[in-house]
């Protein structure tokens, strides 16, 4: 069970959060004018690195609050959170 | 008799002897014994049968790794099936059973299996007992099920108490022996929060095992002062008698404590049986030790085979003897200690035979009148019930290339020592091959996981103590505590020479020569699995059953991959291991449920109304979390008769139901509209205040979430009601898109469906109840039109009316605070007794909706249906954005033959089709049948004086008229499709 760092309650438990899937995955303005292809990549398709991932989860049981967390999707491994809106922080592997 | 009890030693105490009963016979052993080193001190060889040939078993190991002696332990409610008698501590009045005999462990009728054991190989159940067909099915399996049975799961309710803790730590230390002991002590030093956890009653215990000494004494006495300087620390928590069942991510470990199973039943009343604890440590040492590994050969599992470090074990803190004549037969330097400790304690050694040509320490047992024969090999175990005699041979044919027979009753094996790397391994920890110590030995790190000791494939005192005190300064020193402890110091020797294994040089006597005792996989088993194809060990494993079982292969796994590999002439290494997955040892359902059973398996929620319908001898019905009377029965009545009777009610007369369970959220803010424009498919900015508007809402593809209504209190404040089931979801649907996608709306969400009490009037008559009760209040259509709502007082209470109408009956919905809603449902009924008034339930309330064509989320939607299938194409908004709403014009929504909202009349009017039923054209046509829809709601209406139903039919819209046909049971029905509104359909009943 993972020990995630909400940035309004501290280090809690996974169980009391939930977790929304891929970040940045920004709605598009203007739905109608979008070909069925483009609208099904923002509705359905996500992608699923073997890495480095930006999620967002959720404090369920605490806060409430969504915010984005920068996870290794095969060691687990958290490089932290970040508020919605902030600016991106690079993955690890990035990192210069 | 085989075994027996030494004159002296051990660590039990010989003036408190317990009794207890096993397989229905009486002994007696000592406090301080386990019920296995009871048994064998009383000289019982047999002590189970085998899985699958119901073979004669004896104790085999001395802890966790046991294969062989799983007994069924207790009576009645608290009866556990399948726990190893090596682990189990002796009480009073003990009671336990062999697991796998029938009808008794000495009278065996299944050991019959052995005469037909060509049909039993590995993978048997896909080859043999094929036909006839259906015999399988009818015959083999509950045959076969019988036969290779374990134990029995207990039927009473356990009367037992479980409870879960947490604990926060900066190390955990998993294993009390040397190395955990040392890695504790050093971690603690320095002032660290240390969790250790031990599965054995004392820590330490193992050394009693060892002559050597720590720190100028004993090994024992070290441990003894190791465990009080623990004690003595208020930052150290010492869990015995604690398994660490699974290790996961960030240090988080899940463990079993068991408190009371030592004592006998009752004896600590008010004490939970178990706790299960919940770990977050920073930093964990995994010192888990070793276990050792059989010698695979002809007639390995017989009774009087038995692991060297047990037979060690039990004569040094059992004050065991588990022969009168033994033979040790070890490619490992360990075991030479058990033939100078047998000989110490006076049980005659016959021969130490020894694969390696360059056996150690020959001279020292030679001058103590025991034979070594280096270069040698068992190649089979004889005797009835148990070991009489062993066949001994030169490796490479030497002497006069003849087997020579020795007797004895005790054959102490080893084949080295399998570290204990299953935690590791649960968290993706690397293993690699050891060629050298024969072993799989961690490989690669684990964040946070250091492994110390005989884990990590280090298998002497010295090295186990050093590591572990290593281990555990590291861990201090990485969590911020200084190294305050020195190393201990041991006069241990490490071992001379490497093991050796026998793998791919079987033994060549006749007979079978096991690899998994558990689950009687021999080695013709791998063999036969290997020529078939099932080479990779994942395959091995699911085609022999090595490894699975209770133990999962603690003793097997090793052996079956060396034995594999020997047959494929390649290294272990390249076969691999399978992988290991929690729990290390069997854990009790119990223990995971904790105090979470009974009522408090989950909440449950009750309106303020709820003793009303309590009193009035309501059925309930589960709604989410929520209780909701699903009908109120008469004496005498049944579902059927009460909902025909309460519909009838509200038909032609007037009913009252709690509708407090509807989710309400309210949502304000300045561009509330704004958003609510946005969730719902149907305009809402341009709602008036006073006024209700039924809305919809879909997820982005596009299919429908949640529905409900939605009241304007104010310009920027609205009460949105949602589904019983669907509030909290609704809520967090709000929350996620306010929060993620559009936090420059500046509107907030709250929950307030536990502040209203609502109670629904509905019927003809439902203007002159409530007009008795708001005599203030105009309530006619003109005044108080349908879809709108007025604060005003209604007896007595300030009240919210609202014309809603679930019926499509009058209807008014009264809201007041929930504290006042029981006073409020006693008012409507009183006020309404002179007018016949009838409390319906969820079962009516489904009926009359479905009789207007309303649908229920989660009833007629599925996740798969949009707006448009359940015909709601008028309500979807042109001139605005809102989600789901370009999912709506995708090419798969916008098929014509999708699955459609309609009714059905069964042809028969008196028939209720099955909900959930596939609907079918044509029910005589080949299978497979197309299926067309199905059956998605289905009642008997009084109102329409016949059976209908509500479903999802294939282009159904464009069907009306036409037939469908549905199996129910052994019959088909065929129904009509119709429109799905068939009551009243102008809708001219809504204003009474």
């Amino acid at each position: 069970m993972l020990l995630i760092s909400c940035p309004w309650c501290g280090p809690r438990d996974e169980t009391e959060f939930h977790c929304g899937g891929e970040a940045h995955i920004a709605r598009p303005l203007d739905p109608p004018a979008l070909p069925d292809a483009a609208w099904a990549g923002y509705v359905f398709m996500r992608d699923n690195p073997k890495g480095w991932m930006r999620e967002r989860w959720m404090h369920a049981q605490g806060c409430r609050r969504w915010f984005n967390l920068v996870r290794h999707t095969v060691t687990h491994e958290i490089a932290g959170a970040y508020l919605v809106g902030a600016p991106l922080p690079p993955l690890p592997d990035e990192c210069p | 008799m085989s075994g027996y009890r030494l004159p002296a030693g051990g660590r039990v105490d010989r003036d408190r002897p317990l009794a207890f009963t096993f397989d229905g016979r009486r002994f007696t052993g000592f406090q301080g014994d386990t019920l296995a080193s009871a048994l064998i001190a009383s000289g019982e060889r047999l002590v189970a049968r085998s899985f699958k040939y119901h073979r004669p078993r004896g104790v085999y190991s001395a802890g966790a790794e046991e294969p062989n002696a799983l007994v069924q332990l207790g009576a009645g409610a608290r009866s556990e099936p399948n726990l190893r008698a090596t682990q189990i501590e002796l009480h009073d009045g003990l009671v336990a059973a062999a697991v796998n005999a029938w009808p008794g462990l000495r009278f065996d009728l299944g050991a019959a299996n052995q005469l037909v054991a060509p049909l039993l190989a590995a993978g048997f159940y896909y080859k043999t007992f094929l036909g006839p067909r259906g015999w399988w099915r009818r015959f083999y399996e509950p045959a076969i099920r019988r036969m290779a049975g374990m134990g029995r799961a207990p039927t009473l309710p356990d009367p037992d108490l479980y409870d879960h803790m947490h604990i926060h730590a900066d190390v955990l230390v998993v294993g009390g022996g040397p190395a955990g002991l040392a890695a504790a002590r050093a971690a603690a030093s320095g002032g660290a929060r240390v969790v250790l956890a031990e599965d054995g009653p004392l820590l330490g215990a193992g050394l009693v095992d060892d002559d050597a000494t720590v720190d100028g004494v004993p090994g024992i006495a070290w441990a003894d002062e190791v465990a009080a300087d623990l004690a003595g620390r208020d930052t150290v928590t010492v869990l015995r008698r604690t398994t660490v069942a699974g290790l996961y991510d960030h240090g988080y470990a899940v463990a079993v404590e068991r408190r009371t199973d030592h004592l006998p039943p009752g004896a600590a009343p008010g004490h939970a049986r178990q706790r299960l604890w919940h770990i977050r440590a920073r930093r964990t040492v995994l010192a888990a030790g070793a276990h050792e590994r059989p010698l695979v050969f002809p007639g390995n599992d017989r009774p009087g085979v038995m692991l060297a470090g047990a037979v060690r074990t039990y004569l040094r803190r059992y004050g065991v003897a588990c022969g009168r004549r033994a033979v040790v037969f070890t490619g490992d330097d360990a075991a030479y200690a058990t033939a100078a400790a047998l000989a110490d304690a006076g049980v005659a050694v016959a021969a130490v035979v020894d694969p390696r040509r360059d056996a150690p320490d020959a001279a020292a047992l030679a001058a103590r009148g025991i034979a070594v024969l280096p270069g040698h090999a068992v190649i089979a175990a004889d005797g009835k019930g148990g070991v009489e005699s062993v066949l001994v041979a030169a490796l490479d044919g030497s002497g006069d290339g003849q087997a020579r027979r020795i007797g004895c009753d005790l054959l102490a094996v080893s084949g080295g020592w399998s570290p204990v790397v299953h935690l590791y391994s649960q968290l993706r920890g690397r293993l690699a091959y050891d060629d050298r110590l024969a072993c799989f030995r961690p490989a690669g790190s684990v964040a946070g996981v250091t492994v110390a000791g005989a884990a990590d494939g280090r298998f002497d005192l010295a090295a186990c103590l050093a590591a572990g005190h290593e281990a555990g300064l590291a861990a201090a020193v990485a969590t911020g505590f200084p190294a305050v402890a020195a190393a201990p110091r041991t006069s241990a020797q490490p071992p001379a020479l490497p093991p050796a294994m026998l793998w791919d040089r079987p033994p060549a006597g006749r007979g079978k020569a096991f690899v998994d005792l558990q689950n009687d996989v021999t080695t013709d088993d791998v063999a036969l699995a290997a020529r078939e194809g099932f080479t990779a060990i994942e395959h091995l494993k699911r085609y022999t059953t090595t490894g699975m079982g209770t133990d999962q292969g603690k003793t097997a796994n090793v052996n079956a991959i060396g034995v594999l590999s020997g047959v494929l002439g390649r290294s272990p290494g390249e076969t691999g291991t399978t992988t290991f997955r929690p729990p290390y040892t069997p854990v009790a359902y119990g223990a995971l449920a904790g105090r979470f059973v009974g009522e408090l398996f989950d909440p449950e929620r009750v309106t303020p109304i709820h003793p009303r319908h309590v009193e009035a001898e309501a059925v309930f019905e589960n709604v989410g979390q929520w209780k909701r009377p699903r009908f109120f029965p008469h004496p005498g009545e049944d579902l059927e008769g009460a909902v025909l009777r309460e519909c009838r009610a509200v038909r032609e007369g007037v009913g009252a139901m709690d509708a407090s369970t509807l989710g309400k959220i309210e949502v304000r803010g300045p561009d509330a509209a704004a958003f609510l424009d946005r969730i719902y498919i149907n305009p809402m900015a341009g709602l008036a205040v006073g006024a209700c508007r039924y809305g919809v809402m879909c997820r982005e593809d596009g299919m429908v979430f949640d529905d409900g209504v939605v009241l304007r209190l104010a310009p920027d404040r609205f009460l949105v009601t949602t589904t019983t089931g669907g509030a909290a979801r609704v809520l967090d649907w709000f929350e996620e898109w306010l929060q993620t996608e559009w936090p420059g709306l500046r509107v907030f969400c709250t929950s307030v469906t536990e502040q209203w009490a609502t109670v629904a009037v509905a019927g003809p008559l439902a203007r002159a109840v409530v007009g008795a009760l708001a005599p203030e209040m105009e309530l006619g259509a003109a005044d108080f039109p349908f879809m709108t709502f007025r604060d005003g007082i209604v007896a007595g209470m300030a009240a919210r009316v609202a014309r809603i109408s679930f019926s499509g009956e009058l209807a008014f919905e009264l809201n007041v605070e929930s504290t006042a809603g029981l006073a409020l449902w006693d008012a409507v009924l009183a006020a309404g007794r002179r007018h016949g008034i009838v409390p319906y339930g969820t079962e009516a309330m489904h009926v009359l909706r479905a009789e207007k064509g309303y649908f229920i989320v989660g009833h007629e939607t599925d996740g798969t249906v949009t707006p448009i299938d359940l015909g709601l194409e008028r309500m979807v908004a042109k001139r605005k954005d809102f989600l789901g709403k370009r999912s709506l014009g995708r090419s798969d929504t916008v098929r014509t033959d999708r699955k459609q909202l309609v009714a059905l009349l069964p042809e028969d009017p008196e028939e209720l089709l099955p909900e959930g039923a596939q609907l079918v054209d044509d029910p005589k046509a080949p299978a497979p049948v197309p299926m067309v829809g199905h059956v998605t709601s289905s009642y008997r209406s009084a109102a329409l004086g016949r059976s209908f139903a509500l479903a999802l039919v294939r282009d159904g819209r464009q069907r009306i008229g036409g037939r469908v046909f549905a199996p129910a049971g052994a019959h088909v029905v065929a129904a009509r499709i119709a429109d799905p509104v068939l009551f009243d359909p102008g809708g001219s009943r809504r204003d009474g």
